[in-house]
């Protein structure tokens, strides 16, 4: 009864208030719309960069070569021939936590097909390299572990390639084109990939099985990397590790030598760059809690003002009769729903203005639920607080005293 | 009906303004009887509303003592003051302190907001009957700044009723009233006594003076008279004898 009473009056004394409570809420209302917004934004970005590394294939694993410092000029890896067959075959033998592994050998040249012509790359590997990327086909098929064996001079090309040499759109399925002068046939054409996370085209591609690549291209008996994919993303650290003893056995590397090799998996580099979209999370969360803290202060401000105005009331109701816990009850009750509104009104508005952000301007963002309530929560005790302090210092006050306040 | 309801003993009450003590009341003594009509007379600045306002719980004196119905206030707690308030004073402010922007109806309505033992159908009715008892049943809903200064002493005044009080402590209840609206509160004021309220009146004009049983007269903070008045007039039959053209409401 006492307590419906209280509401009653504080009800009255915000509707008798409108413009003071409005500018109160609208303090809230964008400390917490901004704080939510900008750490949307900070969130959306990093997952955004996270599914894109992840999109190339999250539990890849590379073994390049690597040059020890015991050789005193180091070597380009791409020079180095201590990578071989004899080691895709150890590793493909004795790893457990790889699902699947290719040797690879790439090179450059120029893709001829009639009067058309295009630079590009091109990749030997084994089938199970697009197992590996995760690359699908648009048509056609992949070449067979027999026709690796026998060193076919059949490809499949990217999109780009596609456009460049086929530019009168016919299927290039059964076509033949020249890489380096090497005929090859078209068997298919891989699904469009767009760039990667680098800006790297990863449609402009040549594929075709390693032998044929090392023989007739590049006219080579080692490889340049070996890829592998770990049984599951969480498998690939260890798998690393396995990977790395396998190798330190096949190339007899003792325990006090450097490896000769490297084995990264995608994990690292996806960590890299989290590291560096933290970075702006970092920025955005400071960007947000100077905001916060602003918002905080002229919630502050009002709440504070705006009590010691109604001093005058607080002596009237105390004359009254009302007694100083009913005083600080209603204005409790008053900053509570001034608070709480203006935090809800803040996440419907922050919450909306992410939506507009992502709809129109295009940007990535996925709302973080601990800024919704470290927002929410730290706009409504301010708000609480300052609504409560000065109203206990004013109920504290005898009537006479708190009614000749001006 | 002879108990002593007000008990005051060389009541002293010292403003400090930095280095300078005002004392606006210099050691005062008098009783008021359960059912008394006490006017409470004194130029500007004798101390009429410092003395009222600690017979009305609302200040507390510096030095001296106050027994309000048998109770020294020293001995009563903030809450138990602000009961006392609530429930058995009537008090009309100098300066009518009615809230901005609120109703009329709303305004009177407010003490009993503070009292859970009434509910909103009696608290409704009660404000309603104290205007119209002051004259003010056609404007309920309007707000003081809608209203005339007299009419907004008025709402004060029915604010002061609303709660049945034993005490009605009025400082200057009439200062912005006509004659005849003056004379009429004061045949409401005569009323209530007649059932019994204590009222304690402050006031300037002799004329509303000789509406009560009682008078003291304060100068400088000190009371220099306290007489019985032998022929206490009526308001009902002096606001039969004002000439009719002088219609006020
Ligand atoms: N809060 C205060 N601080 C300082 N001095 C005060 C305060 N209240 C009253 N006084 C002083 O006390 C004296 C008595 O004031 P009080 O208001 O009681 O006069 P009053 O008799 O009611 O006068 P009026 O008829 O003009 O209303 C005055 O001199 C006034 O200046
Ligand atoms: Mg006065």
């Amino acid at each position: 009864m006492r307590l419906l009473n209280l509401l009653k009056i504080a009800y009255k004394a915000i509707v008798l208030n409108k413009l003071r409570t409005l500018l109160t809420m609208l303090g809230i209302i964008i400390g917490v719309a901004s704080v939510i917004a900008m750490l949307a934004i900070g969130e959306g970005s990093k997952e955004s960069i996270r599914a894109n590394i992840s999109s190339m294939g999250s539990n890849i694993i590379t073994i390049r070569p690597e040059s020890t410092s015991s050789g005193g000029v180091r070597a380009s890896a791409d020079e180095m021939q201590t990578l071989t067959l004899k080691d895709y075959e150890a590793i493909n033998a004795q790893a457990t936590l790889l699902s699947y592994a290719t040797p690879l050998v790439n090179g450059k040249g120029q893709i001829i097909n009639g009067s058309n012509n295009w630079p590009s790359s091109i990749y030997g590997v084994n089938p199970d390299y697009l197992n590996i990327k995760v690359i699908d086909l648009q048509s056609g098929s992949m070449f067979t572990d027999a026709e690796v064996k026998s060193a076919s001079k059949v490809a499949l090309i990217g999109q780009t390639v596609v456009d460049n040499v086929f530019p009168d759109g016919q299927d290039p399925v059964g076509q033949m084109i020249r890489f380096n002068n090497i005929p090859f046939k078209v068997i298919g054409v891989l699904e469009v990939k767009g760039e990667n996370t680098f800006g790297q085209d990863q449609d402009d591609v040549v594929i075709a099985p390693y032998t044929t690549v090392q023989k007739r291209i590049l006219a080579i008996d080692y490889i340049n990397q070996i890829m592998a994919s770990a049984v599951s993303e969480n498998d690939a650290p260890n798998a690393v590790t396995e990977v790395s003893e396998i190798m330190r056995a096949q190339h007899k590397i003792s325990a006090s030598d450097e490896d000769d090799f490297s084995v990264r998996s995608m994990e690292e580099l996806i960590s890299t760059f989290s590291s560096t979209s933290e970075m702006l999370t970092i920025l955005l969360v400071a960007v947000a809690s100077i905001s916060l803290l602003i918002g905080g202060i002229g919630i502050m401000n009002i709440m504070y003002v705006s009590v010691k105005e109604r001093t005058k009331e607080i002596g009237l109701r105390m004359a009254v009769g009302g007694k100083g816990s009913d005083i600080l009850m209603q204005f409790l009750i008053e900053a509570i729903l001034i608070s709480v509104t203006g935090g809800a009104l803040g996440v419907l508005l922050g919450l909306g203005s992410t939506v507009f952000i992502e709809k129109f301007i295009n940007w990535p963002t996925s709302v973080a639920l601990y800024s919704i309530i470290i927002s929410f929560a730290v706009c409504a005790i301010t708000g609480i607080f300052f609504g409560w302090y000065p109203a206990r210092k004013a109920s504290a006050l005898d009537p006479i005293t708190a009614l000749r306040y001006e | 009906m002879n108990k002593e309801i007000i008990k005051i003993e060389d009541l002293k009450r010292e403003f400090t303004m930095g280095n300078e003590t005002v004392h606006a009341l210099k050691g005062i003594s008098f009783n008021i009887k359960e059912g008394e009509f006490v006017t409470i007379m004194g130029s500007s600045g004798s101390g009429k509303s410092t003395l009222l306002n600690i017979l009305g719980c609302l200040d507390k004196p510096t030095s001296g003592t106050y027994e309000i119905d048998g109770v020294n206030m020293k001995d009563l707690s903030r809450n138990e003051l602000a009961t006392i308030r609530n429930e058995k004073i009537g008090f009309i402010f100098q300066s009518y302190n009615l809230l901005p922007r609120t109703s009329a109806i709303e305004n009177v309505e407010l003490p009993l907001l503070y009292n859970s033992k009434i509910s909103t159908e009696e608290r409704r009715k009660r404000a309603i009957n104290a205007l119209e008892m002051v004259g003010l049943g056609d404007r309920l809903h309007h707000t003081p700044s809608q209203l005339s200064g007299g009419q907004q002493q008025r709402v004060a005044i029915a604010r002061s009723l609303v709660n049945n009080p034993v005490m009605i402590l009025a400082d200057e209840a009439t200062g912005n009233l006509d004659t005849r609206t003056s004379y009429e509160i004061m045949a409401l004021f005569q009323d209530l006594n007649k059932q019994g309220i204590t009222i304690t009146f402050v006031t300037h004009e002799p004329d509303i003076a000789a509406f009560s049983k009682r008078t003291i007269v304060l100068k400088d903070g000190s009371i220099i008279k306290d007489y019985k008045n032998h022929t206490v007039l009526s308001a009902t039959e002096q606001l039969a004898g004002l000439p009719q053209e002088e219609h006020s409401l």
